[in-house]
């Protein structure tokens, strides 16, 4: 980058790439898949110009990348990987081998539907399908975040006191494939963000450990209590990391982010890039008058329940947007997230569950209006489904 | 291993003194004990050989024992063995 304080227009992906360069990783295995291709193609490209030093391996499949990255973590290296949809299903298993194991990996996640039908645009139905794996899971609004947060991922995912992987969600396509303006980070101030990876326990001929024993019923429970404990105790150094970001770069992130929220009785709750769209919905809204509002969440796993509780507490409704589908479940996970959040909780705003944005399908402000319309619709008069699907032609 | 609590256990349970799989008693598991009339032997070895927990050791007099603190009593030695040394029997105790 020719001046480090300019804004470069660039696309989400590119923007990721960077990150990766800037964190100096050392190993990177992937396979391609879109919409992530583009993360991959231009680390792979870096490599081979010599413009970052570091291993990549062109494994044979997504379960062949994340068993590479289990390798490549475990000797102590900086490691990184990329994928969306069927590829991040197929990793599935490895998953959690990797945080059950502690390993620090990070990876992006172009959002991407589950087939079938084949689709390979956006949605959540992927990152929902691994939620329970144990990563670490973060959703970025635009290419900036997403810059951001993946420097953010390696300094969190590493630190001593954690020791889990990461995942940097993007939605394909709105954020993998757009062009937007990104302030590259200074290399100097990432070198200070960021300290060298040091694995307590790696793998060394000097030091012999083993990794990934077998535990048998006599110690496989205490082995998931200490897996449980560790991962909730992330969280002050998941907030002490942006305290940081934010004394070096200056943007200021948190688990939940909320807009125009304070008085409003209404609340619009998205994850991920729409939320900028819903943002435009809520200033129209607010110019007639209405009080709607919206609150992000940025942080999906360790799910932010304190957060969520003091953002929800004042509305009368809150009106859950859900990129994904539970079948048979109790409407979109998000919103059965943020209901058991709520539940037991002295304010209870009634909650509406939506479900739209799959596979692609646009969401336009508008669509964001009549979200309200219809959630307040539905919290007077109830509905006799759990949650209910928008933009469907019947 | 039982004693352990889940606060003892290293990062992802990393075991810091490798090979320490060997003190574990899989004798435990047995049902059947392998029992031996050393008279029928001819030394042929067939039971070191085909033992897949590697429980079965060769004697200072060419004959062999089986190790009870690893054998699992799968019955593979007394199938192998062309002479039938080898008997399997109920574990009562």
């Amino acid at each position: 980058m020719a001046n480090s304080r300019q804004r470069v227009g660039m696309e989400g992906s590119i923007a990721i790439a960077e990150a990766v360069r800037l964190a100096n990783a050392d190993v990177i295995a992937a396979y391609p898949i879109t919409p992530q291709t583009h993360i991959v193609e231009r680390l792979a490209e870096m490599v081979a110009n010599g413009e970052l030093d570091a291993e990549y391996i062109p494994v044979e499949s997504e379960h062949s990348a994340m068993s590479a990255c289990l390798g490549s973590a475990a000797v102590g290296a900086r490691t990184f990987t990329a994928t969306a949809g069927q590829g991040l299903e197929l990793m599935h298993e490895v998953l959690y081998v990797a945080s059950s194991m502690r390993l620090p990996i990070v990876m992006a996640v172009a959002d991407r539907a589950l087939s079938a039908p084949l689709s390979v645009w956006g949605d959540h139905s992927d990152a929902m399908a691994v939620r329970d794996t144990g990563w670490i899971q973060i959703f970025a609004e635009n290419a900036q975040e997403a810059h951001d947060l993946v420097l953010w991922a390696f300094r969190v995912g590493e630190d001593p006191s954690v020791l889990f992987p990461v995942m940097v969600h993007i939605d394909g396509f709105n954020l993998s494939h757009v062009t937007e303006p990104v302030l590259i980070r200074d290399q100097a101030d990432v070198n200070r963000f960021l300290p060298p990876n040091r694995y307590p326990l790696p793998l060394h001929p000097d030091r012999p450990v083993t990794m990934g024993a077998f535990g048998p019923p006599a110690i496989y429970t205490e082995a998931k209590k200490a897996q449980e404990v560790a991962f909730e105790n992330t969280k002050p150094f998941i907030l002490k990391a942006w305290e940081e970001f934010e004394k070096i770069f200056g943007p200021r992130y948190s688990p939940v982010e909320t807009y125009k929220a304070e008085d409003a009785e209404t609340l619009l709750l998205t994850m991920g890039s729409l939320s900028e769209t819903a943002s435009l919905a809520v200033d129209k809204m607010r110019a007639e008058g209405k009080r709607v509002g919206l609150v992000r969440i940025r942080l999906w796993r360790p799910f932010p329940f304190a957060e969520i509780r003091q953002a929800l507490s004042r509305a009368k409704t809150v009106i859950v947007f859900d990129r994904s589908i539970s079948f048979g479940g109790p409407g979109g996970p998000v919103f059965s997230e943020i209901k058991a959040a709520l539940y037991g909780q002295p304010a209870q705003p009634r909650v509406v569950g939506l479900i739209g944005g799959l596979g692609g399908r646009d969401v336009t402000p508008s669509d964001f209006e009549y979200m309200v319309n219809r959630g307040n619709e539905i919290a007077q008069k109830g509905s006799p489904a759990e949650s209910e699907m928008i933009g469907v032609r019947e | 291993m039982a004693e352990l609590t889940w606060r003892d256990l290293n990062i992802g349970n990393i075991i810091t003194d490798p090979g320490n799989a060997g003190s574990y008693c899989t004798g435990d598991w047995r049902t059947d004990r392998p029992v031996r009339d050393q008279s029928k032997c001819n030394k042929c070895g067939l039971c070191w050989i085909y033992c897949p927990e590697a429980a079965i050791y060769p004697t200072e007099d060419g004959l062999f024992e089986t190790n009870l603190f690893y054998c699992k009593g799968c019955g593979i030695c007394a199938a192998e063995c062309p002479k039938s040394v080898i008997t399997m029997v109920e574990e009562k105790e």
